[in-house]
């Protein structure tokens, strides 16, 4: 069990013999173990084949730096803590070009430094897998959970023309297996991939089984730096000082991408039979959504749940699809009102979007959900017109 | 000039030598005629570079890291693998290059803009951890690319676009002496400063340039040389008259040499770790 001892003086196996408290067969914790998010999703990439990781110190994400500290060292890789996050992130582009698999994680200011490279790594076409562990902001904000990145992730962090695939665990089960998944787009399609958590996922411990998921190694694609014995140089590179070439790129840029949007929608639908009111949430907010589900119906209101799982590309068809016979949509968040927006997109007025969202780090209640699934259901007039 | 060579040196469409022995020739590793203005150093410092590698036979696995400015098109001129970097970011990408493929002879190539303002945290760094990579770093004081704004490394009272007046050092501060900077951290193996000013100042540079990878090749640590250039255009001038006024001038104010090269004792005194220092890491 060395592999999941904590790094530090902390060190010793939590193996649950059996769950305090309880005692069911339908309960039972055995062979599970309890991880922090954080050194869940680290373990997991190293099971991934993630040869070099780079990070910088930031709270809530701090644990994932250390698991790799200790961690990869043992394992013969590469990890080096850098001097700032635009040094971490600019040495994984520097280890991507040399065909490594790469692993970079922070937080959102963190975050908004390595926003510069996410637009040459796209442009220059070089897979990674960036996790942001979401606190609040704007600003220095706080420590605590958030999702206010949901539109850095999805539509922002760096200049011109480019996409980020976005994948958003609800679980630190979730979170495991989407970190493969990562990997696999990134490489698939040659672009950087933010697997986006927020502070809970991040600091919380959840039991989970200890079978992180190997991923193959492609064949040495080839882009790959590795000298030029023998054949013409490469050059991995965004400057296309042309316009006619810097377009001919984008236009290939954007073909990827909307092969990705083709092929890559993932979402999850929880008791949406029925459901008079479509909740969707993604990450943190969906486990709150998802006992707001159970209490609204316990009191009589048809709510379901809608949780996108990639956040870009956003599975619009599918939310319209679930949505087509509710009487409303209500995006729960932890942030002012980001989510929504692509929603309401999805939705296109065919039913009316509400929003209920905290701040700051403060996270929704249950029952605060369950008021706000009720406010949408007596809003709206129940037509689907 | 070692590489003297039996190959006939004749460019493409002139009449074949028909004997003689060709002592000079392009290196291999040159591939277009550069874009550069004229009287530009970059071109010199490139086919340095070429003959270094040429001479040490390891063009074929070389990486070559470029960054922003006019340095961003030595992958257009020189033929190796190369990857661009974010302006600045250089020495942070050659450092993940080079973790990831220690085999491989990584080196970047950076003007003083890149290098010696929006990179420096990046370069001090890699060089306090002693990164065993080489850094080409070309100083003409002056932002080039852009339109010759001044730099963290023009001199005081010099004119540019953004100190018309001449840089005044009470409000726009003095030189950045990097190389001298960098001189004083361990990780540092080899650090010298050269020029292109003339032809014997060129032969030395060329001999830094090599001692550097060598310094690479034994893998000890990171190696810098910084090599004084022009930009007869951001400096207004002839390209004679920056060649003059790079040794006349701006030679008097860099001094060049080697500063550091550890496996041959050459290195600033300074104060070594200490006891306590020790007793720290000892401690754990």
């Amino acid at each position: 069990m060395t592999v999941l001892d904590r790094p530090g003086a902390d060190a010793r196996p939590r193996v649950l013999a059996s769950p305090p408290g309880t005692g069911g067969e339908a309960f039972s914790l055995q062979d599970r173990v309890l991880m922090k998010g954080n050194e869940a999703i680290a373990e997991a990439a190293i099971a991934a084949g993630c040869d070099a990781y780079f990070g910088y110190p930031i709270t809530p994400q701090a644990e994932l730096l250390e698991w790799m500290a200790r961690r990869m060292p043992e394992e013969g890789r590469t990890y080096v803590q850098a001097e700032s996050e635009l040094a971490a992130i600019n040495m994984a582009l520097g280890a991507a070009a040399v065909g490594a698999r790469v692993l970079v994680s922070s937080s959102s200011p963190g975050i908004s430094l390595m926003a510069e490279a996410m637009s040459y790594m796209a442009g220059s076409r070089l897979p990674m897998v960036l996790v942001n562990v979401m606190r609040g902001g704007p600003g220095l904000g706080s420590i605590g959970a958030s999702q206010g990145d949901y539109l850095q992730a999805t539509k922002g962090h760096g200049h011109g023309d480019y996409r980020v695939p976005v994948l958003a665990p609800s679980s630190i089960a979730e979170a495991i297996d989407l970190v493969g998944d990562a990997f696999t787009l990134a490489e698939r399609y040659r672009t950087p991939v933010i697997l986006l958590a927020d502070g809970i996922l991040g600091q919380a411990m959840e039991p989970v089984k200890p079978t992180f998921r190997a991923l193959e190694r492609p064949p040495r694609p080839d882009w790959v730096l590795d000298g030029a014995a023998g054949r013409e140089p490469r050059v991995i590179k965004s400057l296309h000082l042309r316009p006619e070439d810097l377009e001919r790129a984008d236009l290939a840029l954007q073909a990827t991408y909307a092969e990705i949007t083709e092929n890559e929608q993932r979402w999850a639908g929880e008791s949406l039979d029925g459901a008079d009111v479509v909740m969707v949430a993604y990450g943190t907010a969906a486990r709150i959504a998802r006992t707001a589900v159970e209490r609204a119906r316990a009191a009589g209101l048809m709510a379901g749940l809608f949780r996108p799982i990639t956040l870009w590309p956003f599975p619009a068809a599918a939310l319209c699809e679930a949505a087509r016979d509710a009487r409303a949509v209500l995006a729960v968040e932890m942030s002012a009102g980001q989510l929504v927006e692509d929603v309401r997109l999805a939705i296109e007025g065919a039913v009316p979007v509400f929003h209920h969202g905290r701040m700051g780090g403060m996270v929704p209640t249950p029952d605060e959900v369950v008021d706000a699934v009720r406010r949408a259901w007596s809003t709206s007039d129940g037509g689907a017109s | 000039m070692s590489a003297t060579r039996e190959a006939d040196g004749a460019s493409p469409g002139s009449p074949a030598m028909s004997e003689g022995r060709t002592i000079y020739a392009r290196p291999l590793l040159l591939t277009n005629p550069t874009s550069y203005c004229p009287g530009c150093g970059h071109g010199i410092v490139h086919r340095l570079v070429a003959e270094v590698l040429e001479e040490l036979d390891l063009g074929g696995r070389t990486i070559l890291v470029g960054s922003v400015g006019c340095s961003v098109f030595a992958y257009d001129y020189l033929r190796l693998d190369s990857v661009e970097s974010p302006h600045g970011r250089a020495a942070a990408v050659a450092t993940g290059v080079k973790r990831v493929r220690p085999d491989r002879i990584v080196f970047t190539y950076q003007g003083d803009g890149d290098l010696a303002a929006i990179g420096t945290a990046e370069i001090v760094h890699a060089a306090a951890r002693g990164e065993r990579f080489t850094t080409i770093f070309v100083n003409n004081g002056i932002y080039g690319m852009t339109g010759g704004q001044m730099a963290p490394t023009t001199l005081p009272g010099q004119k540019t676009t953004s100190s018309p007046l001449g840089r005044d050092v009470e409000t726009q501060g003095y030189p950045l002496p990097v190389t001298e900077m960098l001189s004083l951290l361990a990780g540092v193996q080899y650090a010298a400063r050269v020029s292109v000013a003339d032809p014997g100042h060129v032969g030395k540079a060329k001999q830094a340039i090599k001692r550097a990878f060598e310094i690479q090749l034994e893998g000890k640590g990171f190696s810098i040389v910084e090599v004084l250039s022009t930009c007869p255009v951001g400096w207004g001038m002839t390209p004679t008259e920056a060649m003059d006024h790079l040794r006349d001038t701006v030679m008097g104010a860099y001094p060049v040499g080697t500063f550091v090269d550890r496996p041959r004792r050459i290195a600033p005194s300074l104060p070594q770790p200490g006891p306590s220092h020790r007793s720290i890491t000892e401690g754990f």
